[in-house]
């Protein structure tokens, strides 16, 4: 082998070795941005940032930003969701500052009302305790014993 | 209560949803493709700079390599079609690279005997392609046998007492065989085998399947003190226990690579299931008391310490290693030599533990950074598996894994660069060895299993479909 053949393969396999690294890393930020779990959960839980416009846009999933089950992402449907420890909540968390049944969401005209059932610890949008059906922003924290929510798009 | 919307309590019925939730598939077939052809890359242009020619059976073991990762694809999508799609690439292009070098340390070991006029050894890169097609079978198989990894949390205490056995094995007179001073490998009849490289995933199981257990207790029953919460006494129990099976593996095989591994993946998992900072203060504490009962206690660790503070004083001797490893990084460079045109086989062991300094001499810190890189996005992936998985066993046993691989690559490579003070384990997937290899790919295995649970767009028990998207 020439040595100029013997150079012209070693920078082509460096060339080649960095292309497999960067398209890996382009393919790995889209998958960030693919609408599936791994990818919600990326989003770290900013706080202090403005709350979206309501209307502009529609959330589509819970997010547990804070707690033993943080990163889990629950897609929204239009059916209600309910929150606590008991194994029939649509979600389960596993949470001991938690009521068996703690709180219920549902959805009326595109929105998302949060409202306490009975819970021991309450049931908190950021530092307010709710009281009655109250309406959840989408990125506001809702906090259900030591378990943060939040909705997202 | 006051519900506007009158609707029934949580549906169970699992609606087929619209929305398509891409599972990358053939992100991963892509990458995978490129990582064979970067690896036959690299077999050719070993050859070519060596012998002069490629290889005759170029075609053959390009065919073989075809059929063994496009096997393990293939098997991914119908096993675990939602898996991570960067495991398996990523994986498969370390190991051949690996293979790569191991031919190129075979031929430099060929052409010294032909110059002896001796008997040339019989070459390691058939053995070890041997063991990478053994791996991706067992990759294949832990993917069919374990549907779920939930599972493996009921064989807690078995996975203990198996982990533990396996790695107090080579103790056992007749079994165990002393390689190098460090007695970690157990042999029946032609086969020698490092038992603790499985082991460590055997541990990773149970301390992933105990630590959810005991979290609570250990998280929240504490003292304050120091601003710190101190645990109480006997919830200690564990950590000790831990450190006393390390220093254990430390004093009678001598291996203060595995030693270290297995504390610091305790230490860590212990973290992350309590989120308590304190225990890793603990750990770190227990590490420094024994680094130093290590030091002055045993010859051997002082020895590596001595060596990697002043390399220079021992660069014909007992630091001649690590001398020649520094030496061959320098010649390297920024570009490298260029494969097959260094001179790795100067440093000895090129093919086990110092596999990294002589692709590093060959690659240079550009090829280098690189693969240092695809390990990083390997772990990456790992821990985001980790953050995505529903339940907390996964979880656990996600970031044990990522721990394993990551903790092994920082003491090796840390080692190799004199960072810290050499400790002898395998560069995984790398390294000539076939426990070793085999032991990674059922990781990444349980990883992809694990992924696949997790990005699958149908939610398992722990949290129910909630119907149709809006």
């Amino acid at each position: 082998m020439s040595e100029l053949a013997l150079t012209l393969l070693r920078f082509g396999f460096l060339a080649l070795l960095w292309c497999f690294v960067l398209i890996t890393v382009s393919a790995l930020r889209r998958d960030l941005q693919a609408p599936d779990s791994a990818a919600i959960a990326a989003a770290p839980a900013r706080t202090g940032r403005k709350p979206p416009r309501p209307g502009r846009i529609r959330p589509r999933n819970l997010v547990v930003t804070e707690g033993s089950l943080m990163g889990t992402v629950l897609p929204l449907g239009s059916a209600p969701v309910t929150i606590g420890r008991a194994s029939d909540n649509t979600l389960v968390v596993d949470d001991d500052y938690a009521s068996s049944h703690h709180a219920r969401l549902y959805q009326t005209e595109g929105r998302w009302i949060v409202e306490d059932v009975g819970s021991t610890n309450g049931t908190w949008i950021d530092r307010n305790r709710i009281t009655g059906p109250t309406l959840l922003e989408p990125g506001a924290p809702l906090r259900v014993g030591r378990t943060v929510f939040e909705l997202r798009k | 209560m006051s519900a506007p919307t009158a609707a029934p309590q949580p549906t169970t019925e699992t609606d087929d949803t619209n929305v398509h939730v891409p599972n990358r598939r053939n992100v991963e077939l892509g990458l995978l493709i490129l990582a064979l052809i970067i690896g036959m890359f690299a077999y050719a242009n070993v050859d070519l700079a060596v012998l002069g020619e490629l290889p005759a059976n170029f075609l053959a073991v390009g065919a073989i390599f075809t059929l063994l990762l496009g096997g393990a694809h293939v098997a991914v999508r119908y096993l675990a079609p939602y898996a991570d799609p960067f495991l398996l690439p990523a994986a498969a292009l370390l190991n051949m690279l690996g293979l790569a070098m191991i031919r190129r340390l075979d031929l430099a070991e060929q052409q010294r005997a032909e110059r002896a006029e001796i008997k040339a050894p019989s070459p390691d890169v058939i053995p070890q392609v041997t063991w990478t097609a053994l791996a991706l079978v067992l990759f294949v198989v832990i993917l069919f046998v374990v549907h779920d990894h939930r599972r493996l949390q009921k064989y807690t205490y078995t996975c203990m007492v198996l982990g533990v056995l396996l790695l107090l094995s080579p103790l056992i007179p007749g079994l165990g065989t002393t390689v190098n001073g460090a007695n970690l490998w157990i042999r029946l009849g032609p086969l020698s085998f490092q038992p603790s490289e499985l082991a460590k995933i055997l541990l990773t199981i149970f301390f992933a399947g105990y630590l959810v257990i005991t979290r609570d207790s250990l998280a929240l029953v504490r003292r304050k003190f120091l601003g710190l919460g101190i645990p109480r006494g006997r919830d200690l129990g564990p950590i000790l226990v831990a450190w006393g099976v390390s220093m254990a593996v430390l004093v009678f095989q001598r291996d203060l690579g595995t030693a270290l591994m297995f504390f610091g993946l305790f230490v860590v998992l212990l973290y992350v299931a309590t989120q308590r900072r304190s225990w890793l203060v603990i750990g770190g504490g227990l590490f420094v008391i024994g680094a130093v009962l290590g030091y002055f206690a045993f010859g051997h660790v002082r020895l590596r310490v001595q060596v990697w503070l002043d390399t220079w004083t021992y660069a014909n001797d007992q630091g001649y290693q690590i001398a020649q490893s520094l030496f061959g990084l320098a010649n390297g460079g920024l570009l490298g030599t260029g494969l097959g045109q260094g001179y790795p086989q100067f440093v000895p062991f090129a093919k086990t533990d110092f596999i990294t300094a002589a692709l590093g001499e060959e690659l240079g810190v550009t090829g280098f950074m690189a693969i240092l890189t695809i390990y990083g996005i390997m772990i990456e992936r790992g821990l985001r598996t980790a953050i995505a998985v529903r339940d907390p066993f996964g979880k656990l046993l996600a970031v044990g894994f990522a721990t394993v691989i990551g903790l092994q690559l920082f003491v090796v490579i840390g080692g190799v660069t004199r960072l810290i003070p050499l400790t002898g384990l395998t560069t995984p997937f790398l390294s000539y060895g076939g426990s070793a290899l085999v032991a990674n790919w059922m990781m990444i295995a349980f990883l992809m299993r694990i992924s696949d649970r997790a990005r699958s767009p149908l939610p398992d028990g722990t949290v129910d479909a909630s119907g149709r998207l809006s």
